[in-house]
């Protein structure tokens, strides 16, 4: 196998480089972002360093205590980034749910991956476990933001068709069925049509920075056909959750349509 | 049939008494935003009434299933809902949501007769005018056959012809089959000509 170039320090300056080169153009044409591409700069710069050596300190002391906090810290994070995502406001019921479908759906497909597909042991050995959960919490955060969306939207653009489905003795769950699937599929779409096109439209991002890091890239497929499974799994399994207790959120007990 | 105690509906509706009878025809009217439709779907259970209590056949409503009710119950909003779909898709989707065995083609096409509908089975609904889409859902509840039909202003998009022939072959229809009609309009004429009993609201209060 070849050698890993490790950058060295002004190797890493010349890619700096390339930024203020950028920002001089950004400057000529008087687009006004210089701030932005600083500030996001120095940003990716200072929590990419941080996590660098978090990551390093972790790897070096595993403990199932610091793989679990982490997953915990990525989990709220996640859950606050959706919050925050969704243009639309959001009740407290529903935000709860939001908060249950993310860690169900994404601890479950966890599990089910460390354990039965990767066999890993101890299955908290922090080098797998915590890209791993990085990537299925990722995927499934953005899959249930586009699923939280359409379906708060939905509920109300067609509050009428509801309140008529309703009215002509429908259950809350048949007034919602339309809303409900259309919401699922908006929300896995994504997923899946990044698996259709991988391997030729482009490179996923793990795949690439294995590869670049020295290894096989046959090894390197193997891993990402198996995350890839995962994430598709765990996006769907959040998503489904998420659809099938958000809906209920809009009805009250009497199964009435309670949208504020 | 319907009875209702003390009835308050936020600052909206205050109902102290009222008796609404089975197997008649009941018109409700009133001027704009009296609080007519609010009336109506408090009887069908889509809303519940803040204070008071409504009884359906002697039962509480509130003791009784919503889904359960409105099947019996039915009511027609007052703009016209229209599905994704055919006008066949349209009328079979009432049967759909309350559970009820599909119906062939001859009933459909009889029931577009008595709405003086006359479109193909196959047509697209949403290309359908207002007139058109309220005679459409009116079609859809007579086909659910249901034991009330809570009807809100079913005529308010028609002409004065169609409006009056509508309106009179569901009288026949419903003293026929011996069921109770609900109905708002703005009609007075319709009012007088087709009520057993004519219900006033004004500003939430019934007037007598
Ligand atoms: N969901 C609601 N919340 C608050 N006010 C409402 C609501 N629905 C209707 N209203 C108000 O209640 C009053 C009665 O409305 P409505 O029953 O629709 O009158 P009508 O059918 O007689 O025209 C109106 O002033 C209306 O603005
Ligand atoms: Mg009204």
């Amino acid at each position: 196998m070849d050698k890993v170039i490790n950058l060295q320090i002004w190797q890493l300056a010349a890619a700096y480089i390339f930024i203020v080169i950028l920002l001089v153009i950004v400057k000529l044409k008087g687009i006004p972002r210089e701030k932005e591409i600083l500030i996001s700069s120095a940003r990716m710069t200072l929590q990419l360093i941080l996590t660098g050596y978090i990551l390093m300190y972790i790897f070096q002391n595993s403990n199932p205590v610091f793989t679990v906090i982490v997953i915990g810290v990525m989990e709220a994070f996640a859950i606050y980034n959706v919050f925050k995502r969704v243009k639309v406001k959001l009740s407290p019921k529903i935000k709860r749910i939001i908060a249950i479908s993310m860690v169900l759906g994404t601890t479950s497909s966890l599990l089910y991956f460390i354990i039965v597909v990767i066999n890993l042991s101890p299955w908290y050995d922090p080098r797998y476990f915590i890209p791993i959960a990085g990537m299925l919490i990722g995927n499934s955060m953005t899959g249930i933001s586009l699923g939280v969306s359409r379906l708060v939207d939905g509920m109300t653009a067609q509050k009428h068709l509801i309140e008529s489905a309703l009215m002509l003795g429908a259950t809350p769950k048949m007034a919602a069925k339309e809303i409900v699937d259309n919401a699922f599929d908006s929300a896995i779409l994504p997923t899946i049509n990044s698996m259709v096109g991988m391997g030729i439209v482009f490179l996923p991002g793990m795949m690439t920075g294995q590869i670049l890091s020295g290894v096989s890239p046959v090894t390197a497929i193997e891993y990402q056909i198996a995350v890839m499974l995962g994430i598709l799994g765990s996006v769907a399994l959040t998503v489904i959750l998420f659809v099938q207790l958000g809906y209920k959120t809009f009805f009250n007990e009497q199964q009435q349509l309670d949208i504020s | 049939m319907f009875q209702l105690e003390g009835v308050k509906y936020k600052n909206i509706l205050d109902i102290k008494q009222l008796s609404i009878p089975a197997n008649k025809i009941t018109c409700i009217v009133g001027e704009s935003g009296s609080g007519k439709t609010t009336l109506l779907k408090l009887l069908n259970k889509m809303i519940s009434c803040s204070e008071g209590e409504i009884f359906y056949n002697n039962d509480a409503i509130s003791t009784i299933n919503s889904i359960e009710l409105r099947r019996k119950v039915v009511m027609l909003p007052q703009v016209p809902a229209v599905f994704p779909g055919t006008v066949k898709e349209n009328l079979l989707i009432g049967l759909k949501f309350s559970e009820k065995p599909a119906v062939n083609d001859e009933k459909l096409s009889a029931v577009l007769n008595m709405v003086q509908l006359n479109k193909p089975l196959d047509e697209d609904a949403d290309k359908l005018s207002g007139g058109e889409k309220q005679r459409l859902a009116l079609g859809r509840v007579i086909l659910m056959d249901p034991e009330i039909f809570l009807l809100d202003e079913p005529s308010s998009a028609l002409d004065e012809d169609t409006e009056q022939n509508i309106i009179e072959k569901l009288v026949h229809y419903i003293k026929e089959t011996n069921k109770t009609l609900i109905m708002v309009t703005h009609s007075k004429k319709i009012a007088r000509a087709y009520a057993d009993n004519i219900i006033e609201i004004k500003n939430g209060r019934v007037l007598n």
